[in-house]
């Protein structure tokens, strides 16, 4: 299983632990991670499912490519770092 | 100390006390773009607008002390299929539409705190019964804005910043859009007609400045004893209606300027209402950098400046569209800047008072009112 990691600061406004999640892909992991924490979900991914604007996810260290469908391979040894883009401000 | 209003800064909440001290009340570092509370109601609300995180919608119980998060309103997700190759970005038509800010929110219905109205941006109107808990986009104006396509004024995308509840019945509502004029329905949000009938927009094609749906009110305001008549500071100019918007009349007597983001009315007469105006319209600072605010007594056939207890020096003080509020006595007024000042008039706009000079950016300002 993948681990996913979140950036501290959104630790201040949500729970949001690293935890390990099945998924080929990180719309998979994502999936399962979000299903069951719906809220948390709502800081990373928009309204429709894609990532917000001003977050970052890297993947084994490589930011990922697909904003949109979040179709970036996942190995079961990945490493999933959730993070704020520096856009944000 | 009791709170007598709310103040929604980009940095965070804060309370002005009836000691005149104003206090921090949660948020800190967080941008909240609006803030609703009453003296009638147990439950208060705040939207957030994190800049990484998104749009939040908090609610407290207990006047502040604590905020329990709630859900943020949604829009549906878009059921095109989707393209095999990875996406980096996709085109607006095909993205769907994703909540950017909630702009303005109203309770729903007299002696009811968990019915609510939210306008947002990208434009859709939102409905809760539950306080929060969960949202109902109005597909019916939802249409509109699509089949209109309605563009963004001060934001990317159209916004619904004016909610206006009549006071002696809560369906018939009137919502000022930026841009696409002021809407109305009669039947709870079943139906709408865009009720922008005499508003003119300079700024835009000949053939297009009448147009009703391109009109860019950047505040809507309702007397509350006189329901049928409105203010708006559009971004053209003023405009007022004595008929419940079923037209307007464009008045150009105010000076130094009639452009403006905010506008209050008096609550016990429609004809004494408060504007600050500024230059227009890619400037945006006060005419001549002398801060004042302007007032008509007489429905707009005349204005008059205030000063007093205002910047003596030269000023670029903004006050933004919900950043002016009036108490439901009409004596106080409650005015916050883009330059973090706030300021207290006790005597109908004729003289104020400076209770902070260094709060951070204000985007609303509210008097915690008997509604």
């Amino acid at each position: 299983m993948a681990t996913v990691n979140f950036t501290q600061n959104l630790k201040r406004h949500i729970e949001c632990p690293s935890l390990y999640a099945n998924g080929e892909t990180l719309h998979q992991v994502l999936t399962n991670v979000f299903r069951a924490n719906p809220k948390l979900g709502c800081y990373v991914l928009d309204n429709q499912g894609q990532l917000r604007k001003h977050m970052t996810i890297a993947i084994d260290g490589k930011t990922i490519i697909d904003r949109i469908r979040l179709s970036d391979k996942v190995n079961p040894d990945s490493e999933i770092f959730i993070m704020q883009a520096l856009s944000g401000g | 100390m009791n709170p007598i209003a709310l103040i929604a800064t980009k940095k965070g909440l804060f309370q002005l006390l009836d000691d005149l001290t104003v206090q921090p009340l949660g948020f800190m570092g967080i941008p909240v773009t609006m803030v609703l509370a009453s003296k009638n109601r147990k439950q208060w609300y705040a939207a957030l607008n994190h800049g990484h995180f998104g749009v939040k919608f908090h609610r407290s119980s207990d006047m502040g002390v604590t905020w329990e998060e709630m859900s943020a309103p949604q829009y549906p997700q878009n059921k095109s299929p989707q393209k095999e190759q990875p996406q980096t970005d996709s085109p607006q038509d095909e993205k769907g539409a994703s909540l950017k800010l909630i702009w303005s929110l109203e309770f729903a219905e007299d002696n009811n705190d968990k019915k609510l109205w939210a306008g947002t941006v990208p434009g859709g109107l939102f409905y809760s019964d539950d306080s929060g808990k969960s949202w109902q986009l109005n597909e019916s104006l939802w249409q509109y804005k699509l089949e209109q396509e309605w563009f963004g004024g001060g934001f990317d995308e159209a916004g619904i910043h004016s909610i206006c509840v009549h006071p002696d019945d809560a369906s018939h509502i009137n919502i000022g859009v930026s841009c696409a004029g002021i809407w109305q329905t009669t039947d709870n949000g079943d139906t709408w007609q865009n009720k922008s009938k005499g508003m003119r927009a300079e700024y835009m094609p000949p053939e297009q400045q009448f147009d009703p749906t391109i009109q860019d009110p950047h505040l809507l305001v309702q007397c509350p004893t006189s329901p049928d008549s409105f203010w708006v500071q559009h971004h053209n100019g003023i405009f007022k209606s004595i008929d419940g918007a079923d037209s307007w009349s464009e008045i150009d007597t105010a000076n130094p300027s009639n452009f403006g983001f905010s506008v209050a009315v008096h609550p016990k007469d429609p004809n004494t209402a408060w504007f600050v105006p500024a230059i227009k319209d890619d400037c945006r600072i006060p005419v001549d950098g002398k801060f004042v605010l302007m007032k008509t007594t007489d429905g707009g056939q005349s204005f008059t400046t205030h000063k007093k207890g205002l910047p003596s020096t030269i000023s670029y003080d903004l006050v933004y569209r919900h950043g002016l509020d009036v108490d439901d006595s009409g004596d106080r007024l409650l005015m916050g800047s883009t330059t973090g000042n706030l300021w207290l008039s006790v005597n109908q706009g004729d003289s104020w008072r400076c209770l902070s000079h260094h709060l951070p950016p204000i985007f609303a300002v509210r008097f915690v009112k008997q509604f």
